[in-house]
């Protein structure tokens, strides 16, 4: 459903990623690791669409369109969600104003009917169970004073509201504590099936538990430098990454 | 270039949507300023020997008067004897009732969305509409007369109720205020006249409509609202213009008298033509609105929602005379391409234990320049004045600025004066967010900025309040992306 070929993106000049190669298939569930600065949120970025990063190289293909071609807003109305490493506040605007804005702009792009009131907190209803997000959390403005396992979990929700073919979860677990880490996991698996597919960024192979990855890459300066199946994150968690960078620094 | 510049460069400017006029017979006063042109307003409309005199005396300070040149706003000078002081549609006697109203105004009204039979039957709201200088029509009149509440034009209360009129015609603002409010003393065309009596708390909203068609005309309307003991009333004012390459000029005058333990809401959602993308035409809003709270426990409460005219100067205020009277602002003044708005609030403390409320939220697109102006006086028999104050600053984009000038002045040292301003820009990240969520940019300003100016817009009467969102909304279209 996604194919990622050669692609090269900088950003003011510098370049970041330096040829990726990624083809994700549905129900595929790809694991992307990486040192501190290797280029891991660029990726996801490019991908859905941000503007300040240039892509120089390279084609990605989402389910037969040119994902490059398509703006931010129709790439996730085509199914491409991302849930941010950092996401944002916005003051004054009630989870449950936002989140009923973007799905009746998607079920518009996809030609269906709004859902009407009704029909739309009863879907909440059954997605807050899901994730077990509290109803208070969403009627408060998006994000703003949320803390950090708050806007994580608030993230995976849209998600479920929002039901995309690929997700890419940019380190939903780092600021999550056990409990949590296990609930939206578990939300995470239950939306799962054959027809979409799920990228999963992090740097602990505890997640990887949970989620139980068919793929694990590595990125290291803007490349996939290793790719293996869930043995590979084991053993980066016992090794750490300088075995690859030695490994990589040396062929250059 | 970043890309918030780049993609204001794309700016492209909603046409005003009520830029059209039409084309009525009007029986209208010859251009000029003179005490010759105030005899004929006077005589046109048939008014008592008191009134004219007042008029005149007015006439007379504002011809020693100057213009004022303290606000943060540049135009050019506007040539006071060009004007006509008067326009009115022709039609022979004034109506009785709605049906007898010219259908061609009703048109007008109705292309405006604010059709009066609708209005009426619907939304169990009174209207009084103004067209240019006169009143056309006041909606709901016997259920407001049941109850001994008056509302109708200017002209007619000052026939009807001249005792009322005569008493408080100038009582909050005198003729001798500025430059803006002389010139409306001698010249006010019409406007609407609200009294509550003692005790009666009115059912409706009653709501004013401001159009100005003709050209070269100013419009100097002139709005009185009492009420009286523990009564209360909600007011809402909105207003449109058409489209013309010159600018217009408008200066109200609004006086709001409030008794004890009585209570005015009264909000504004103005949406006069701002001028083209260009900054070609557009209105000047010089307004004068003053309430003053006269009796114990009484207050009120301005809500205004701002987004046309060229120029704005306006600064509605509330003079707290009885002890526990409390005044309120909360505003959003919207500003885009070349507007430039100079608005802001005095609470003024006089009685003892009165509190005000200032919430300013301003919004800045295009060449736009935006400034809060705000006063807040203790006086030295104000013992345990409260006043807190917010003014937040939207920025859209780095051609367009924001300024707040608060001035406090404070003599009682019992009083407690908050202040808190902010600064912030629509972020970049916040619209890739929304957009990530697959919501257009367009309407990811629109939650953005409806969510920046709630607290303001969660004061407006709900009708209107779904109105003003949209009405941000389309000033801003275009802004961004
Ligand atoms: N505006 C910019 N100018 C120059 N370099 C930038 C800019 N923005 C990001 N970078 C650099 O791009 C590189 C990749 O950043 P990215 O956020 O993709 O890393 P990451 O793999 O997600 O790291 P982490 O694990 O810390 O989240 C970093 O070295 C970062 O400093
Ligand atoms: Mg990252």
């Amino acid at each position: 459903m996604l194919s990622i070929k050669n692609l090269h993106a900088s950003i003011e000049g510098t370049p970041i990623l330096r040829g990726i190669n990624l083809e994700v298939k549905p129900g595929e569930v790809h694991a992307i690791m990486g040192p501190n600065g290797s280029g891991k949120s660029t990726l996801a970025s490019v991908l859905a669409g941000r503007e300040e990063y240039e892509v120089t190289d390279g084609s990605v293909d989402f389910l037969g369109k040119d994902l490059l071609d398509l703006a931010p807003e129709d790439r996730a109305r085509e199914g491409v969600f991302l849930a941010f490493q950092y996401p944002v506040e916005i003051p004054g605007v009630s989870s449950t104003n936002f989140l009923r804005t973007a799905v009746n702009q998607v079920r518009e792009y996809r030609g269906l009917e709004p859902l009407d009131a009704v029909k739309f907190l009863s879907e909440m209803k059954e997605k807050m169970k899901l994730v077990e997000i509290d109803q208070k959390l969403l009627s408060r403005a998006l994000n703003e004073g949320f803390s950090g396992g708050e806007k994580k979990r608030n993230e995976i929700f849209q998600m479920a509201m929002l039901e995309p073919k690929l997700s890419i979860l940019d380190e939903t677990d780092s600021g999550l504590d056990i409990d949590a880490l296990r609930v939206v996991s578990n939300g995470v698996n239950k939306l799962k099936s054959n027809e979409n597919a799920t990228i999963v960024v992090t740097h602990y192979q505890r997640l990887l538990d949970y989620i139980v990855p068919d793929y694990v890459h590595v990125l290291y300066k803007g490349r996939i430098v290793k790719s293996g199946t869930k043995e590979l994150a084991l053993e980066l968690e016992e090794k750490g990454y300088d075995w690859i960078k030695e490994e990589v620094d040396a062929a250059v | 270039m970043s890309k918030d510049n780049q993609i204001l460069e794309e700016f492209t400017s909603k046409e005003y949507e009520h830029g059209w006029s039409v084309d009525m017979e009007v029986d209208e006063a010859p251009p000029g300023l003179n005490e010759e042109i105030i005899k004929w307003i006077s005589a046109k409309k048939e008014e008592p020997q008191w009134l004219l005199d007042w008029r005149l005396k007015a006439f007379k300070t504002w011809s020693e008067m100057t213009e004022p040149e303290w606000a943060n706003v540049t135009y050019p000078k506007i040539d006071l004897q060009a004007l006509r002081y008067y326009s009115a549609p022709k039609k022979s006697k004034k109506p009785k009732s709605l049906d007898e109203i010219d259908p061609e105004l009703l048109q007008i009204y109705e292309r405006l969305g604010i059709s009066l039979n609708e209005q009426k039957k619907l939304q169990g709201i009174a209207v009084d509409a103004v067209l240019d200088s006169v009143s056309v029509g006041t909606t709901f009149k016997d259920t407001l007369s049941k109850l001994g509440i008056i509302f109708c034009s200017f002209s007619e209360a000052v026939k009807e109720h001249p005792d009322l009129v005569k008493q408080y015609l100038g009582s909050v603002v005198p003729m001798t205020d500025n430059y803006y409010a002389a010139l409306n003393s001698a010249v006010f065309s019409d406007g609407s006249f609200c009294y509550i009596p003692a005790g009666v708390r009115c059912p409706m909203e009653l709501s004013t409509y401001f159009r100005i068609n003709a050209a070269n005309t100013g419009q100097f309307e002139r709005t009185l609202i009492v009420a009286e003991d523990s009564s209360y009333v909600s007011y809402l004012e909105g207003c449109t213009a058409p489209q013309r390459d010159e600018n217009q000029l408008h200066a109200a005058v609004v006086e709001i008298y409030a008794a004890k333990n009585a209570e005015v809401k009264y909000s504004t959602v103005q949406n006069w033509f701002p001028g083209d993308k260009n900054g070609k035409g557009g209105i000047y809003n010089f307004v004068t609105k003053r309430g003053i709270c006269a009796g114990d426990n009484s207050k009120i409460s301005w809500t205004q929602v701002e987004t046309g005219s060229a120029v704005t100067w306006k600064y509605p205020s509330c003079i707290l005379k009885g002890d526990n009277s409390v005044g309120e602002f909360y505003s959003v003044a919207v500003t885009n391409n070349y507007q430039q708005a100079d608005t802001g609030t005095k609470m003024i403390h006089i009685g003892k234990n009165t509190k005000s409320r200032i919430v300013s939220k301003g919004i800045s697109a295009g060449k736009s320049q935006n400034s809060y102006r705000g006063q807040v006086q203790v006086m030295k028999r104000a013992t345990n004045a409260r006043n807190f104050s917010q003014c937040d600053s939207l920025l859209m984009g780095d051609k367009c600025g924001a300024h707040t000038f608060p001035y406090i002045d404070i003599q009682n040292s019992s009083a407690k004066v908050e202040h808190e301003a902010t600064t912030s820009k629509i972020g970049e990240d916040q619209l890739f967010y929304c957009n990530q969520r697959g919501i257009s940019t367009e309407d990811a300003v629109a939650l953005i900025v409806n969510g920046y100016a709630k607290e303001v817009l969660n004061q407006l009467p709900m009708e209107f309040a779904v109105e003003a969102q949209k009405l941000l909304a389309l000033t801003l279209e275009g802004s961004v992306g």
